[in-house]
């Protein structure tokens, strides 16, 4: 039976494998691992914004109960271990390369945000190490801080680095300042609208952990971590911060529960455990709390922006201007300068034909955790951007919103953006108006109208995005900066029996690809899909990969895979020839069956397997027994997902709550493996997207650089009851730059709500913006304008 | 250090433990029984969720020693027989896991949820997991799995 009538195939809503582990308690995630003789580590941690370190005393610590060791960025810094990197160099505009301050693993004399690491307690329990680590005795010399975004470039403002004066790390540009300066000389209007896009914290709900070993008669480090890239976490704890090299160190990136690119970057701690091991003789635990997740995972978004559209009288789009401050943090991180500049800039065309372009992004830093990649990293920021502006635009020329859209999408694919990006293909026209009919926009009036005799006012808000997937091509990125290829590997290993592993250098955190993955393979083999086994997130097993981040596993990742069956499809006919005693081109394979053309002779899968290891049946020395095929894979273009998002909320003006009270998706993601999983992915996208728009926000204190918002207490997470059920659709063309024709579709959700959120906000409340997370408060304050405003006329 | 003593899954369990020992620590640390999590310090995410006394409980917010006694279910006693729960089996069909680390406590939650209420309707599920957080899901396929469940289980 062949694998799609068995509904295990491609385009089958397969049931996922990793499920059993997890609903029944049994899955493996790297604080379930313990190991005998084992430690526990503590961070202190900083409670200043900034601060000089006139000296550390560990004396009392140390003879505490249970205390094992106490390190220091001293003992770091003297055992020759480098900083942190940034593995993205950005360049500004004069042609000077980003201004980068180191990042000490710990503290070495200054402190640069609330929750930088001061010292690591390593103790025989937990509570001894937290105990031990309240007698270390820091004397600080606390110092001003700045955690502002619009102050930070000012010229008396605190530094940060001394390597970058006025706080800025970098001033680029991207697109054509001349053609915009003139498509704006002829315009018949220009909408202005300055824009800031909240601070976000990540929060996957498993907090990051490490488990450090060391094994003294191999000298082999080992590494459990919650990682999304555990081959680059070992690559930069190797070649550049030196913790042992490369082939002594394992890193193994076990079940992972959640990342959202929060767990991408190589941090601190993780790097801090593995190290010490060593120095400890012994194993080293450590799992963040949820505090000191909120403290020093690395946020995500945070841009000041002004934006100006030029349009002509007809409402066609001239040319954009964008001006944009971009929060940075304390502390480059792992990717950090890609995040506001080609993760951002090359996207602000939308789905929309601007014929000039222009955005600079000066990339800051304060006194404030590091930022980073968090789901859509650039792409939400540029989406909100030129979303909001259209609809500002529809709204102030009088032209309705879908009709705006419309004049303005790219219509003839390939198309070349003024911002780097050559779009390969899409369909704008086709998902805006599958989105429309969805939500029923002729009927909204009526449903307005009926809202309003409740009391309620209602808004409806729109969204067409489009974002870069599948990051890659290894030499385009390469030529802007980035430190690290973004191909991906994938080996299939066949075993005797027929049954298959396939190594593959994505991880997955959440995402399915034990049964995706296997999806693609089984169908391709004609095998049973519980013949499939996925193996990943481990150095020792997968000889290297780049992990999943960037929605890019599918794309890039399954087409490693696919390139890998290939491979072993090519050999194995070769075997077949010779067990059947026929030519090469002769041997069709289908359903898992090789036959020779025009005869019965035919061969089952298990049988040329096991063919290819006892190898009598072929010359060994024409073709090598066994069957084992590996690939590494560098797609030709990014991929470009794309749809339209649509929101109806009502405000209740007594409270200022926002009820969003429908929320169509329509997406085109290309070709689709298993649709559950890619709802699943749309659906955690736009709860994180709303959470953007309505609840979340990363707040420190102006005065004194406290994170306002460190708990569950303070930073409002969207619960259930803060959203609706969703309601989706497809449209589909096909990816033209990639062997199965997938773009990615693990960020979209979030990278287009929010704007559509916030459309319909202000078009509830008829006003021109209002900023997010638009809590009640806001919007009862914006109300009380609106409503003062009207009584004034 | 005081003995605590209780039922877990069917099974006694006694340990010496310290008398600030949480009842999620006594769970993981002592048992050995990591399909409860710990997804945060102030007892907001429920991804610790156990039945007390066949009652859900945030087990970060209970000490050991006051389950003294106590008939205690985890995440791991739920399937019978090696049947899954009909909750375990919605949840799974419906795609209410991603990443699997809310899901024990969104699972032991929802058994309870059922049980307490068998007229559910999506208002009420929502309402009812204000104590779970999801950061993958969107909360979407979870409330379809709880309906399902307790459709079925009616
Ligand atoms: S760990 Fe118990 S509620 Fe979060
Ligand atoms: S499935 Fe990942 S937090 Fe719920």
């Amino acid at each position: 039976m062949s694998d799609a009538a068995s509904g295990e195939g491609i385009g089958q809503p397969v049931r996922r494998k990793e499920d059993f582990r997890f609903i029944t308690g049994n899955g493996h995630y790297t604080d379930d691992i313990n190991r005998p003789r084992q430690t526990w580590a503590c961070f202190l941690r900083s409670p200043h914004a900034h601060a000089r370190i006139r000296s550390i005393d560990t004396s009392a610590a140390e003879a505490a109960p249970g205390v094992v060791a106490i390190f220091t960025g001293r003992h770091v810094a003297d055992d020759g271990l480098g900083g942190l990197i940034c593995g993205w160099t950005v360049t500004s505009k004069d042609g000077t390369p980003m201004k980068v301050g180191p990042h000490p693993i710990l503290a070495l004399d200054t402190v640069r945000y609330v929750g930088d690491h001061v010292a690591m307690v390593v103790a025989e329990t937990l509570a001894d190490a937290r105990a031990a680590a309240e007698l270390i005795d820091v004397d600080y010399e606390a110092l001003p801080a700045t955690v502002s975004l619009s102050a930070c470039q000012s010229a008396g403002a605190p530094q940060v680095h001394p390597e970058a004066p006025r706080n800025t790390c970098f001033e680029w540009e991207l697109g054509n300042k001349a053609e915009t300066e003139a498509a704006f000389a002829k315009a018949d209007r220009i909408v202005k609208l300055d824009l800031k896009n909240n601070r976000l914290i990540p929060n996957a709900m498993e907090p990051r952990a490490a488990l450090g070993e060391f094994d003294k008669g191999t000298g082999i480090y080992t590494l459990h971590t919650t990682s999304q890239n555990p081959h680059v976490a070992r690559l930069v704890l190797s070649a550049f911060v030196g913790v042992a090299p490369e082939h002594k160190l394992r890193v193994i990136a076990p079940d992972v529960g959640g990342g959202f690119g929060s767990k991408i970057f190589i941090y601190a701690e993780e790097t801090a455990c593995v190290w010490a091991a060593a120095k400890v003789g012994r194993p080293i635990k450590w799992t963040a709390d949820r505090s000191e997740a909120f403290l020093s995972d690395a946020h995500g978004r945070d841009h000041l922006s002004h934006a100006e559209l030029a349009l002509d009288k007809d409402g066609k789009f001239l040319g954009l201007r964008v001006k944009t401050v971009a929060n940075l943090g304390a502390y480059l991180s792992t990717f950090s300068a890609s995040v506001p500049t080609y993760l951002y800039g090359t996207l602000l065309s939308g789905q929309y034909d601007i014929p000039a372009i222009y955005v600079e992004v000066d990339g800051v830093y304060t006194h404030t955790a590091p930022v980073d990649a968090y789901r859509g990293a650039g792409r939400p920021e540029a989406t909100y951007l030129v979303e909001r502006i259209v609809e500002t635009a529809a709204r102030e020329t009088g032209i309705d919103p879908a009709e705006l859209r419309r004049r303005n999408y790219i219509r003839t694919f390939p198309h070349q953006t003024p911002v780097i990006m050559n779009y390969d293909t899409g369909d704008y026209e086709a998902s805006l108006a599958a989105a429309m009919e969805a939500i029923d926009y002729k009927g909204f009036p009526a449903r307005k109208a009926e809202a309003a005799k409740r009391g309620m006012l209602r808004g409806i808000g729109f969204s067409s995005y489009i974002e870069a997937c599948g990051l890659a091509p290894s030499a385009a990125v390469g030529s802007l900066g980035a430190g690290v290829g973004l191909w991906e590997s994938a080996e299939v290993r066949v075993n005797p029996t027929g049954d298959v592993e396939v190594l593959t250098g994505s991880h997955s955190h959440g995402q399915g690809h034990e049964t995706t993955f296997a999806q693609l393979v089984a169908s391709r083999l004609g095998i049973p899909l519980a013949n499939v086994e996925i193996v990943h997130g481990d150095t020792d097993k997968v000889q290297f990969g780049m992990g999943t981040y960037g929605s890019r596993s599918g794309a890039v990742g399954m087409s490693a895979i696919a390139k890998a069956l290939d491979k072993i499809e090519t050999k194995a006919k070769k075997i077949a020839a010779h067990l059947m005693e026929a030519a090469v081109e002769d041997i069709v394979f289908e359903n898992g069956t090789f036959t020779v053309q025009g005869t019965d002779k035919s061969l089952a899968w298990a049988e040329l397997s096991l063919a290819a290891y006892t190898a009598h049946g072929f010359p060994s020395s024409e073709i090598e027994p066994g069957l084992k095929e590996g690939a590494f894979y560098d797609p030709t273009n990014f991929t470009f997902p794309a749809g339209c998002h649509i929101c109806e909320v009502e405000v209740d003006p007594d409270t200022g709550i926002v009820k969003i009270a429908k929320f169509v998706a329509v997406d085109d993601f290309g070709t689709i493996i298993n649709p559950l999983i890619v709802e699943g992915q749309v659906h955690g996208g736009i709860a994180q997207g709303i959470g953007q728009a309505l609840l979340e926000h990363g707040v420190y204190d102006a005065d004194s650089g406290q994170l306002i918002t460190g708990s569950y207490m303070d930073y409002c997470m969207p619960r259930a009851d803060d959203l609706p059920s969703f309601s989706l659709g497809f449209t589909t063309t096909v990816c033209p730059s990639n062997p199965l024709g997938m773009k990615g579709c693990g960020e979209a959700g979030a990278i287009a709500s929010p704007p559509a959120i916030i459309n319909a906000v202000t078009d509830a409340l008829g006003i021109r913006d209002i900023e997010m997370p638009a809590t009640p408060a806001r919007v009862w304050t914006a109300l009380q304008s609106v409503a003062s405003r009207a009584a004034a006329e | 250090m005081p003995v605590v003593s209780m039922t877990v899954n069917g099974k006694p369990a006694s340990a010496d433990v310290e008398a600030r020992t949480l009842l999620v620590q006594f769970i993981r640390e002592q048992l050995g029984l990591t399909g409860t999590h710990v997804g945060c310090d102030t007892s907001q995410c429920g991804a610790c969720v156990v039945h007390v006394d066949g009652r859900a409980v945030k087990s970060c917010t209970m000490l050991a020693a006051q389950a003294e006694g106590a008939d205690i279910v985890t995440i791991e006693g739920l399937a019978k027989d090696g049947e899954l729960h009909p909750v375990q089996a919605a949840f799974r069909e419906h795609h209410g896991l991603q990443c699997g680390f809310c899901t024990p406590g969104m699972i032991m939650t929802a058994v309870d949820m059922i049980r307490r209420k068998p007229d559910l309707d999506e208002e009420t599920v929502r309402d009812e997991l204000e104590g779970n957080i999801c950061r993958c899901t969107g909360y979407h396929n979870i409330v379809k799995a709880i309906l399902a469940a307790s459709r079925e289980m009616r």
